[in-house]
């Protein structure tokens, strides 16, 4: 069936692929964001353990998504994974050191013996919360605001600074340095706002519960104001726009705001995601009783169809995804970053299995989460992190 | 050569090392362990006796601890391939880009899924729905290691893919070719039985250490009769499919053979050393000397490894190096001539195409065709620099070789006296278990330093050598990462033992079991 399709089809087929990957590793990082809050909202070392072991069912889904965002990155659009990966070095090596460290850190804090104490256990968590949102955030943004990097004849790429994607978030004398870091403290926020409301549907607990309500405004207007500061910022400047005969990339003044309006769909499912994620985390503030277990699924999909819209935006319509501000001619698009046709009909078929996978994925949860995690609780499992 | 750093590349390549070394401490545990685990657990549903629920639940709780470390160490292993070796990433990414994907949405997502009702839904789920779970965790990793191998098979054996002078990139021609090439079967089976074997003796060898202490005692022995049946079949097909992995060696990887036996002039009839110490290796100068001070020999052996037949002509490293025409093997020099016609064909096939100069396009691609199959051979101007370290490489496959007869045969014994009701009170049999545990890891570690070493200096066979698929990044900035994760995987490294041995201990003073 997909033998069909025409190249550029599959090219935009694998890109909503990667953006829906990106859109859910965005909804999962609930979990880093509430790695920042176990000391927030924690004031025991038995609320700690709640927090901890709600978060700590859910963190390998975070990881395996990012992990599958990677290989399905590679697979389809090469070009682009050695690009962004072998250029901006420093960015990525420090997103995989805070996920080196969180991956033990769950399951070594409480063991006994375990060398370096709990407390440091708990600073990697928090570390990975802070870097993975703040830097991936920052790595999406550049997908608007671009990056200095040469591809050569034969298709090596070169990244042109020194600093290795580090200028991306602290180069203070670029204007886009500033709409790249409000997208990752927009992201930072979003993830910690995510996460209280992740523990109002999954903690039995009043007073983490009553200390979680509490935070909610100070982490939802942070992300509400750095998001509006990022998108007004991109749909207000010029964009990366390509001519679809010729390849040649130019900038085209509110490239991105022409794309939401040309794209009534993807238009429809941005406003539609900003909206559900404002509307969840309005119900859990305002009509706590009610609602506040629902919020993290109204807020979730919210965020989902909000990035999957982003993404996008950046990819379709003759928009340069992955552009390069150094070269402007050495920007990456759908058409010259992907493999070839034969991998993506093999890839679709493959793609084929994610409904299955997200099936199993929801029906295990389902069998597991059938009662809400309590204080008593910690204190007989056995395993508890 | 292009103006590569070497300093980069050998960075680059430590680096590499490193990491998926230290990866594969914790992988082979996490294929073996799961299996084990869901036969002791299977036995648990079965008679419903409270013992073997007890046996799972002490296993599964160093399979978590050893899990969360394989992973910690194996996410950078799916970036490094962009961070470090992004010219790969681009020349081969159509085709080894897929099996990683693969890997995330068949078994990644798989494990990660069901390890959670594994360790938490005990009271949560039913019997049998756990008892799933526990299956799948062990289908999902050892599927996992199914598509990196595929990977790994493709870069030893490049097949089902054709190069696109137009992207400058290998493209994908056969996906079937790429997942059945003997190369990738045989590596995963040969790894995932690797797996098993480790897993085995490290439950024989930690349940030894209780029957030492005198504790436990019936916990210990139903958990070795388990892993050392389990690993005694393992062993068997552990030391076949390295036999087989041999054959498609001599077929596809003539240099990394000889490499492995040390073996300079081909011969007929060509013995197997057995154990040997080697010594000066022959260099230009003094083609003749004796490469080994000490060997033991089977005669024909060799030959009969290779082809399964005694009279099969074995090439030495030499026989490639000058070539030989009675056997028909072109020289490295000449490889090295045609490799240099092609990557100057196919930089004339870009000009005269941006230039509008069909004619010229058409006969340059002509002659790139023709060569392309040495392409990597013209990086180099000096064959030698296409030899594998031969010394490391011979023994790193002779210690694996022994080290496997050694499991089978440890194995063997221990049923017997098991059987027998003696092994309870046979110290030195359970201190040899015990010290084999650190073995078996030595073993693992060899077997990729032959697969890996032993073909160097290719990323993809006679295609790709390591110099051209680096980044070009700042050897600085390697250099640091390097020793960042040095730092880091070192002291989780010591994190992870001293867990692992405090639950072991505490499992082994525990009230309640016999
Ligand atoms: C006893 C007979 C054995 C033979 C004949 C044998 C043969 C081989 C060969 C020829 C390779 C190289 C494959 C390649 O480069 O493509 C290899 C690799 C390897 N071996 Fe063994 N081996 C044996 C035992 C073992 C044992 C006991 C272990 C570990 C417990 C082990 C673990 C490995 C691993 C991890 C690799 C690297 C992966 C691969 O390339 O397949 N082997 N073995």
């Amino acid at each position: 069936m997909f033998e069909n399709l025409s190249y550029l089809a599959l090219q935009h087929y694998w890109w909503a692929i990667v953006a829906l990957l990106g859109s859910l590793l965005v909804f999962l990082m609930f979990v880093q964001g509430g790695q920042t809050l176990i000391y927030v909202l924690g004031k025991s070392e038995t609320e700690r353990k709640v927090l901890v072991n709600a978060l700590g069912r859910k963190w390998d889904l975070t990881f395996t998504t990012l992990v599958t965002f990677g290989g399905a990155a590679f697979a389809s659009f090469p070009l682009f994974y050695a690009t962004s990966f072998g250029g901006a070095y420093w960015v990525w090596m420090l997103i995989l050191f805070a996920f080196i460290v969180q991956a033990v850190s769950y399951e070594y804090r409480s063991k006994a013996n375990n060398f370096l104490g709990q407390r440091t256990y708990d600073v990697f968590l928090f570390v990975n919360g802070l870097l993975a949102t703040v830097l991936l955030g920052t790595a999406v943004a550049t997908f608007f605001t671009g990056s200095e990097f040469y591809v050569d004849p034969f298709n090596r790429s070169h990244w042109e600074t020194p600093f290795g994607g580090l200028e991306l978030a602290f180069n203070f004398g670029r204007g886009q340095t500033y709409l790249n870091l409000s997208l990752g403290l927009a992201v930072f926020f979003l993830a910690r706002t995510l996460a209280i409301l992740y523990f109002m549907n999954n903690v039995d607990d009043d007073t983490i519960l009553g200390r979680a309500r509490k935070k909610l405004p100070a982490n939802a207007i942070p992300f509400v104001v750095f998001f509006l500061i990022f998108v007004i910022g991109i749909l207000l400047s010029k964009g990366f726009a390509y001519d679809p005969v010729t390849r040649k990339v130019f900038m085209e003044p509110y490239k991105y705001l022409h794309n939401l309006i040309q794209m009534p769909v993807v238009g429809i499912i941005f406003l539609l995601g900003v909206v559900a994620v404002l509307f969840g985390i309005y119900r859990a503030w305002f009509h706590f009783d009610k609602c506040s277990r629902k919020a993290i699924w109204i807020s979730g999909i919210g965020t989902i169809l909000t990035v999957f819209g982003l993404f996008l935006m950046a990819g379709y319509n003759h928009t340069a995804f992955y552009p390069s501000v150094y070269d402007l001619q050495s920007s990456l698009t759908i058409e010259n970053a992907s493999s070839s046709k034969y991998t993506l009909i093999a890839m679709s078929y493959v793609s084929l299995l994610v409904p299955f996978v997200v099936a199993y994925i929801w029906y295990a949860w389902k069998s597991m989460n059938k009662t809400r995690i309590t204080t008593k609780e910690m204190e007989e499992d056995d395993h508890a992190y | 050569m292009n103006g590569v750093d070497i300093a980069l590349v050998d960075w680059s390549r430590a680096q590499f090392a490193l990491t998926a070394m230290y990866h594969w401490i914790f992988v082979p545990l996490t294929l073996g362990l799961s299996f084990i685990i869901a036969i002791m657990e299977t036995i648990y549903v079965k008679t419903g006796d409270e013992e073997w629920k007890k046996i799972t639940k002490f296993w599964m709780t160093l399979f978590g601890i050893n899990f969360a470390i394989g992973v910690a160490t194996g996410i950078i292993l799916e970036f490094e391939f962009g961070t470090n070796w992004s010219n790969y990433s681009w020349f081969v990414g159509d085709i080894f880009g897929a099996p990683l994907a693969i890997e995330g949405i068949m078994a990644f997502f798989l494990e990660s899924t069901f390890i959670a009702i594994m360790f938490f839904g005990w009271n949560k789920v039913s019997k049998k729905f756990h008892l799933a779970s526990s299956w799948l965790v062990a289908i999902g990793s050892n599927l996992s290691a199914l598509w990196i191998l595929v990977a790994n098979g493709w870069m030893q054996n490049p097949v089902g893919m054709v190069f696109n002078p137009e992207t400058a990139r290998n493209e994908m021609l056969d996906f079937w070719a790429l997942l059945f090439s003997p190369t990738a079967i045989n590596k995963f089976l040969h790894v995932i039985s690797s797996g098993y074997v480790l897993a085995a003796v490290f439950v024989v060898g930690v349940s030894s250490w209780f029957l030492l202490k005198k504790r436990k005692i019936q916990f210990a022995q139903r958990s070795i009769l388990v892993a050392a049946v389990f690993g005694l079949i393992s062993s068997i097909y552990l030391i076949l499919t390295g036999d087989e992995s041999a054959r498609q060696i001599y077929k596809v990887q003539p240099m990394k053979f000889a490499s492995m036996e040390g073996l300079y002039e081909g011969e007929q009839n060509a013995p197997l050393v057995a154990i040997g110490i080697m010594k000066k290796a022959p260099t230009p100068e003094n083609p003749k000397a004796d490469e080994f001070a000490f060997k033991i020999e089977i005669p024909n052996f060799l030959s009969y490894m290779a082809a399964l037949d005694p009279n099969a002509f074995v090439p030495g490293i030499n026989d490639m190096i000058n070539g030989n025409e009675q056997w028909g093997i072109m020289s490295y020099y000449d490889k090295i001539e045609k490799g240099k016609v092609a990557i100057g064909a196919l930089r004339d096939f870009k000009e005269a195409k941006d230039k509008g100069n069909k004619t010229k396009a058409d006969a340059a691609l002509k002659d790139f065709k023709e060569n392309y199959a040495y392409f990597g051979y013209g990086y180099y101007d000096d064959p030698h620099d296409l030899i594998p370290n031969v010394p490391i490489t011979f023994y790193s496959f002779h210690i694996m070789v022994i080290l496997g007869m050694h499991f089978m045969i440890l194995f063997i014994v221990v049923l017997v006296f098991l059987y027998k009701d003696r092994l309870k009170n046979m110290r030195w049999l359970q201190y040899v278990a015990l010290w084999t545990i650190p073995l078996v890891y030595l073993a693992q570690q060899a077997g990729w330093v032959v697969a890996e070493l032993g073909r160097q200096p290719w990323v993809v066979q006679d295609l790709m050598p390591t110099l051209s698929a680096v980044s070009n990044i700042d050897k600085s900035s390697v250099i640091i990462t390097f020793w960042l994760f040095a730092l880091t995987f070192t002291v989780l490294l010591i994190a992870e033992i001293k867990i692992m041995l405090t639950q072991i201990v505490k499992e082994s003073k525990n009230e309640g079991g016999q």
